[in-house]
């Protein structure tokens, strides 16, 4: 990455601290071993780092350390949680609730469970992006095992009334389970204030080296326990077989100890500067809307839809100098817009025009600053092509138009 | 994804960019796409109506980098062409022309499209 880049898709991966870097190397050299090695002093010390990022995750989110089970990345503990608990809990029941705006990762592993025989009720969100708690309660039956609802959504930074949900869980006796991929490091998260039995998370959003993730799993009322996804030596008690990536756990581990000590700062700066860079573009730029909710909503985190402007085209206009992600169906070989903002309610033309800014930790006030020129150039630029800006302007109504859907 | 130089050329630099007389008899326009699909595509030439070459093109378009530049080459191309020369225009020869990507072919139809929308519209005019 050229230092004149300015990075803003820190939702999609954050580049890596120097600080994770330097503990990660000494065991790449020194210190080789398999944590699984028990008779001889490599493996010791592969296994010692090992429970000590151990510990500096658990202390992360308030958990115990035989709670944290290491796996290769969020995708990996989501599917080995929805799985697991599918396989492990059969005899309980065979219905899981989950909602529309969830990441991919969950949505195709439900996906696939109802190919194996499950029911999966996939809720409705409102226009801030929330899930709706007595429609959630609504759709619980006798044969609901599993709740799975999100603790922050990557491509609008919504927070889900985690507490809210937790508590109906409890209720009616249902394991509840979280992709807090958007959330760890980031914000306080502690799954057990809020009654998540489940949650899954990764190394790369928060500072960290790719490639480890983890899955905190509840070790009582309840006892949880998953069904193995991986077959092999039977690591990480049995839940997750396969040597442990010993540097990327130990870059883990580090990254979870500086957010411990720096998180609240990092939010409370990017949140300014997040600010600064959505009142900007909303107040100098015409028909500019903030999507999804604002009060419950990431420190870092906003996506904006530039009416009459299409996400990828007004991409283009910058994309040498900012790394930002849009909604827009041309980003994507499917030619849908995101499925995420059109379950707001979005239409899919405002869908197509919307551009996510996630900040980081290595933001800068004079990038924010370059970002709102560009960010405003870059869409009249592209309303000045636009037919549709331009009937705008003459008062056409654009909605009563029949356009040749192609 | 990297896009070919022409295509970013295009982008940047679009040729040919504005509104002509809609009202105009001499005046084509093809409206095609629709925004919901993320790209609608305004293409209008001015034809001699003795001689029906293509006097003047011009184009707005609501799209990817793919959509613009497509319709930015299709107003070069149609200047100077007569009408008959205009509707020989092929997709394909934009594909090539801009190197699209497979999952960009779309933005040449549309171009395609709004060139024989453009004409038809001259022609029903003409009657």
């Amino acid at each position: 990455m050229g230092k004149s880049l300015i990075y803003l898709d820190n939702n999609a991966t954050t580049p890596a601290d120097p600080r994770v870097v330097d503990a990660m190397i000494p065991y790449f050299y020194e210190m080789p071993g398999n944590a699984a090695s028990r008779n001889h002093p490599a493996g010791w010390a592969a296994e010692e780092a090992v429970d000590y990022a151990r510990e500096q995750l658990a202390n992360l989110i308030n958990a115990d350390p035989r709670e944290i089970i290491f796996t290769s990345g969020a995708t990996e503990s989501d599917n080995l949680a929805l799985k697991g608990v599918f396989e492990m809990y059969a005899r309980k029941g065979n219905h899981i609730i989950t909602a529309k705006t969830e990441h991919k990762a969950v949505l195709d592993a439900c996906q696939k469970i109802e190919k194996m025989g499950g029911e999966v009720t996939y809720l409705d969100v409102d226009r801030e992006g929330r899930v709706r708690l007595d429609e959630l309660e609504a759709a619980i039956t006798d044969k609901t095992i599993l709740v799975s609802i999100m603790w922050a959504n990557n491509e609008t930074g919504v927070i889900q009334p985690m507490k809210e949900i937790g508590d109906i869980c409890a209720k009616h006796g249902v394991l509840f389970m979280s992709d807090a991929t958007q959330a760890v490091g980031k914000i306080p998260v502690n799954p057990k204030e809020v009654g998540v039995h489940l949650m899954a998370w990764t190394s790369h959003k928060m500072y960290g080296p790719k490639g480890v993730g983890a899955l905190f799993v509840n070790r009582k009322n309840p006892r949880v326990k998953v069904t193995a996804q991986m077959d092999g030596g039977g690591h990480e008690r049995g839940m997750r077989s396969g040597t442990l990536n010993v540097p990327g756990i130990v870059g883990f581990g580090k990254a979870a100890e500086i957010a411990i000590k720096e998180m609240d700062e990092d939010a409370e700066r990017l949140s300014k500067l997040r600010d600064k860079l959505e009142h900007a573009l909303v107040s100098q730029l015409e028909e500019a809307y903030v999507n999804g909710s604002i009060e419950h909503r990431m420190p870092h985190v906003t996506n904006i839809s530039f009416k009459h402007v299409e996400g990828e085209g007004l991409m283009m206009t910058f994309n040498q100098n900012i790394a930002v992600s849009s909604g827009s169906a041309c980003t994507s070989a499917s030619l849908e817009p995101s499925y995420v903002l059109v379950a707001l309610g979005l239409g899919d033309d405002l869908a197509h025009s919307s551009i996510r800014f996630s900040l980081g930790r290595f933001t800068t006030e004079e990038e924010i600053d370059q970002t709102i020129d560009m960010l405003v150039n870059g869409v009249n630029h592209m309303r000045d092509l636009s037919p549709i800006w331009e009937m705008y302007k003459e008062g056409v109504d654009i909605d009563a138009i029949e356009w040749s859907a192609h | 994804m990297a896009y070919s130089e022409k295509l970013l050329d295009h982008f940047k630099n679009p040729r040919n960019v504005g509104t002509l007389d809609k009202g105009s008899e001499n005046v084509g326009t093809g409206l095609v796409g629709a925004p919901e699909c993320g790209d609608v595509m305004r293409l209008q030439i001015e034809v001699d109506p003795t001689t029906k070459q293509i006097k003047d093109a011009k184009f707005k378009t609501f799209g990817c980098g793919s959509a613009i530049a497509s319709s930015s080459l299709a107003t070069e191309w149609l200047k100077g062409k007569t009408v008959d020369e205009a509707l020989a225009i092929d997709n394909m020869a934009i594909v090539e022309e801009l190197a699209l990507p497979p999952v960009k072919i779309h933005c040449s139809v549309l171009a395609e499209d709004a060139i024989k929308g453009a004409i038809a519209d001259f022609q029903k005019k003409q009657k």
